[in-house]
């Protein structure tokens, strides 16, 4: 799913860390599989994509979802707030054929799980974080996205407890589909910015 | 000096209006605390203009220190790349938290000190 996060040296200390805990009868196996499981519950980038989906073909919502994302999500049934009550600020940015979008978190790796799955190792990289807000239009070539030379770009760097998702340009040749096709069209990338759609 | 300077030029009020307005010239306070901190090294001494409020969120800061963390508003704060990397076209936002930012003027390096 997101390549080679078993052999990082963050996964070998994560292991190493659990089970001492475990050894020290501090936690369960059975009770980090709980706490995983429900952290990962229902998370998934097509969340995100139907929120696209809709945002193409309402222009209502539309507009709401970029005036408060994280009001409009509770009308697709979705809500910020954790199981513990905090939760993040939604931020929707709307890519136009003048201007795109792509996300970052340079000091770590915040990212809306529950909207767009489990983050991809990349993301989480030294190389993205650094390299995105310095030269985004060679970070996006790199990932086969070759943007024109006038297409102005933002990189929104979550560095608080906002998270962003990213409205990709509706492809062209789509009007015959409805919403549940196009959500279908929208990949985790396009939701992050590194894809055009 | 810095006893005569009132405490709202140097930290917001728990809960009061937001110091800053978009469209506001801000500059991030430069200076390297001795904790955990969500002011990214790149932006410190940077100047930026505000996009917009996020309203009040805990202090990382001191959420990070296990304090009972003060709220303050957070701000999107965009930054143009040539002023960040010398070159590059594009615009960089970065969320920080009111304490974190000054006016960009007048120029003094007062409330930088203080924290």
């Amino acid at each position: 799913m997101s390549g080679d996060h078993a052999s990082a040296p963050v996964a070998a200390r994560v292991r190493t860390l659990e089970a001492r805990l475990i050894e020290a009868g501090l936690i369960t196996d059975d009770a980090v599989d709980r706490v995983l499981a429900a952290f990962l519950d229902r998370a998934d980038p097509h969340n995100g994509a139907r929120i696209v989906a809709r945002a193409w073909t309402d222009a209502d919502f539309g507009e709401r979802v970029l005036a408060d994302g994280t009001a409009a999500l509770l009308e697709l049934g979705f809500d910020t707030k954790g199981r513990d009550g905090k939760g993040y600020r939604l931020k929707v940015v709307r890519n136009t054929p003048e201007r795109h979008n792509v996300v970052v978190c340079t000091l770590c790796s915040c990212y809306p799980v529950s909207l767009l799955g489990p983050s991809p190792g990349w993301y989480k990289s030294l190389a993205y974080r650094s390299r995105v807000v310095r030269e985004p239009r060679a970070v996006l070539a790199e990932f086969g996205l070759e943007l024109p030379g006038e297409v102005d770009i933002t990189v929104w760097d979550s560095s608080a407890e906002t998270r962003y998702l990213v409205i990709p340009v509706r492809p062209p040749d789509t009007e015959h589909l409805d919403e549940a096709a196009l959500a279908d069209l929208v990949t985790r990338d396009g939701l992050i910015g590194v894809a055009a759609v | 000096m810095t006893e005569a300077r009132p405490r709202s030029e140097t930290r917001p009020a728990p809960g009061g209006e937001p110091r800053f307005a978009p469209g506001d010239r801000v500059r991030v306070r430069v200076g390297d605390p001795g904790h955990h901190t969500r002011r990214p090294r790149y932006v410190r001494g940077q100047r930026g203009v505000i996009v917009e409020s996020q309203g009040p969120w805990p202090l990382a800061d001191e959420s990070a220190q296990g304090l009972d963390p003060r709220s303050e508003v957070v701000y999107t704060v965009g930054f143009a790349a040539r002023d960040l990397w010398g070159s590059g076209a594009h615009t960089v936002t970065v969320d920080l938290w009111e304490s974190y930012l000054l006016p960009a003027e007048p120029e003094t390096e007062e409330g930088d000190r203080e924290r």
